[in-house]
Formats: C-alpha cells, structure tokens, sequence
C-alpha cells in the first residue's frame, strides 16, 4: 500500500500550513477521507508518529471524517448509500451508476498552537 | 494557551498533481501523445508495450519509461533492443510511480523526436490508480489468467481507465476464465470502455489497438 506517501503528503502539507499561519505547535489533523479510497486509517497513524517526529506536528492528533459512498442510479436518478462497491439500485436494479461521494481525499484543517508573545 | 483551527481545504496528492500538471505541459509542449499503463506483475506490460512498438515503429518513434520497485533495467533493455529510446526509474521499493519521479524520466528522454511516450508503471493494482502522473491516458493491461474476478476486487483502477487490454487470450482454452463475467464487471465500473482482447504472444487481436492508437494520436494532434 502507499500509505507512506500518503502520509508524507499529509506532513508536508500541513507543515506549510502551519507555517503560514506562524503556528509553533500542530496539536491536530482534520482529515477527509472517502470510504472509496483505499487508504487504512491504522497504517497512516503508524507512519504519521514516525515521520512526523522532530517536526512541530509531533503528536498531533489525527482525525479521519469518513464519509459514505453514495451513488446517483443514472436510470432512475435515486441516490443511494452502499456497503460494498458494484451495489445495483435499490430502486430500479440497474448497475449504471455515479459516484457522488466516497472519493473525497483531503486535509480540511490543521489545529495549532501560537506563541503567547506573539499574539499580545 | 488555546488551540486555533486553520482551515486547509487541500487535497491530500495537491503536490504530485501539480507536478503532473508540469509533466503534462511538458509533453503537451512537445506534442507527446502518452499513455500510462498498468497491470499486475507478469499481466504483460512489456510484452505489449514491445508488441505496439513492431507494429507501429513506422510510423512514431516511441520513448517508454519503465517503473520499478528494484534497480533492474531488463525491462528497458529490452525496449533498446527493439530500437526506440528507454529510461528505467526505480521507485526504491514504492509501489507506484509518482509524477516527480515521472518528472525525472520525462527529462532523460528525447522529447522532441517522440510522438508518443508509454509509462510501463509498477506491477500493482491497487496503488498506481491513486496517483495522477500527467500522462494522457490511463490504460490497464488485465491477462486471463489472472482471473474473471479482478474488477470485483479492484473496482478503482477500473473507474479510472480510458482505455483496457485483455492480454493472453490464447490461454482461454486452459484457464477457467467467464469473458462475459469479466466484462460485466468492468461495464459496472467503467460503462463503454474501450477494451482491445488481444495476445501479444501470437499478435492475435493487436492490430485492432495498433489502429485505435493511431487514431488517438492523430486526434491529439488536431485538437492541439
Ligand atoms: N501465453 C502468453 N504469455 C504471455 C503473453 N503476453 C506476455 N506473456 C508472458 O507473460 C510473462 C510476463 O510478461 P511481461 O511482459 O514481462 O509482463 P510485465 O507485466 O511487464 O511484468 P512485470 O514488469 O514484471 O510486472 C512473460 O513470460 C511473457 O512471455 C500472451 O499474450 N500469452
Ligand atoms: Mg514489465
Ligand atoms: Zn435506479
């Protein structure tokens, strides 16, 4: 799996973030992940402690907001949820559908800390 | 002192997507048809890449860029045996080519003598499906014998194809292989993908794809 350039992606990213924002600590990661993506939430915390280590993120805390697959049935138009890909309208039965959630993949926002000093 | 939420609102891959973009531009710039294949380890991404080479080194001259996980160049050796120019990158043990590591590939090879540049990606099909490179098409090699059931189990890399190669035809006699099942599900994923069933063992069935390819590329370079 490529969980480790996921997870480098994330670090990257939120370190520019924070920077930007003249934050001296990252106490969170606010995720947004699709339940389509193949991405495990365990392996992403295990290369998250290790790379982030040393970095004003050490020991940020992840979260992971997982959303639901659902579909739009192009025959009939109904919207479905699904459990499991290749899930034919509950409606209509036909298999011709798009995915209208379940593929979102991105950091939505970091929390930081700032220096007191700096805020005065 | 008090936690401040900074909005960030980025895709997680917006930095490999940015370096496609370049990759894209580059190829654009030097009207560079490219195609990104994927497969498994063994579907016959070389085989093929060699047998569209026989086919239509008349017509373009080829660059491929070959991806993989160890520091091994035989796939690109046998690519300049064949004649046309090969670079090797290795992704150190990653299991997907990434666009910066495209990016470097892209760089060693004679752009503007190319009409067209292949990507033979890593064997994988779960992983290279994530990572956008800047090619023009995605294309999947799947082999009978590695089973009907593949896009049931790998619905990801389907929904992403432009365009599916059904390899190793020539072995359904001694495989169990459902061609319609196979195909139903990829009709689930991908409705109307162009798909060539071919076998670059005996050539069977790799004019039909040697056409649709320069067909692509004619329409490539008109639309620019
Ligand atoms: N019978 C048969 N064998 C084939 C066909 N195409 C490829 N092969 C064989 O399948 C094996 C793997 O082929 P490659 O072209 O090296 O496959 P690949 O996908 O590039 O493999 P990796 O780069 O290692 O992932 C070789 O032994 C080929 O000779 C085919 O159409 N029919
Ligand atoms: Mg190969
Ligand atoms: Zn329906």
């Amino acid at each position: 799996m490529h969980e480790l350039s996921v997870t480098e992606s994330i670090l990257n990213l939120a370190l520019e973030n924070a920077n930007k924002a003249q934050a001296v600590k990252v106490t969170g990661i606010n995720l947004v992940i699709g339940q389509l993506s193949s991405i495990v939430d365990d392996s992403i915390q295990f290369y998250w402690d290790t790379i982030s280590e040393d970095t004003i993120c050490q020991g940020a805390k992840l979260s992971f907001n997982r959303i639901p697959a659902v579909l739009q049935c192009q025959d009939c138009k109904k919207e479905y949820s699904i459990a499991q890909e290749l899930t034919p309208c509950p409606v209509c039965g036909s298999y011709r559908s798009v995915i209208i959630h379940g593929e979102e993949f991105y950091l939505d926002s970091i929390e930081i800390e700032k220096d007191q000093e700096m805020i005065k | 002192m008090s936690a401040i939420r900074v909005p960030v609102v980025e895709k997680i891959l917006s930095a490999n997507d940015r370096m496609a973009d370049e990759n894209r531009f580059l190829l654009d710039q030097n009207n560079v048809f490219s195609i990104n294949i994927m497969a498994s380890p063994g579907a016959g991404k070389t085989s093929f890449i060699l047998q569209t080479i026989k086919h239509l080194s008349n017509e373009f001259k080829i660059g491929v860029i070959e991806g993989d996980t160890a520091p091994v160049t035989i796939d690109a050796d046998k690519i300049i045996k064949a004649g046309m120019p090969a670079v090797q990158i290795n992704t150190g043990g990653d299991c997907h080519l990434e666009a910066a590591m495209l990016s470097d590939g892209i760089k060693q090879l004679p752009l503007n003598e190319l009409d067209v540049m292949i990507v033979e990606n890593v064997g994988n099909l779960i992983c290279p499906a994530a990572w956008y490179l800047g090619t023009h098409i995605n294309l999947l090699v799947a082999s009978v014998p590695e089973g009907d059931d593949k896009p049931y189990k790998y619905p990801n890399i389907y929904r992403g194809l432009n365009v599916l190669i059904i390899n190793k035809t020539d072995l359904t006699p001694y495989v169990e292989y459902n061609m319609d099942y196979f195909r139903k599900g990829v009709e689930l994923l991908n409705p109307g993908l162009i798909t060539f069933p071919l076998s670059c063992r005996t050539g069977d069935g790799v004019d039909a794809w040697a056409e649709w390819l320069k067909t692509q590329v004619k329409q490539y370079r008109q639309g620019k």
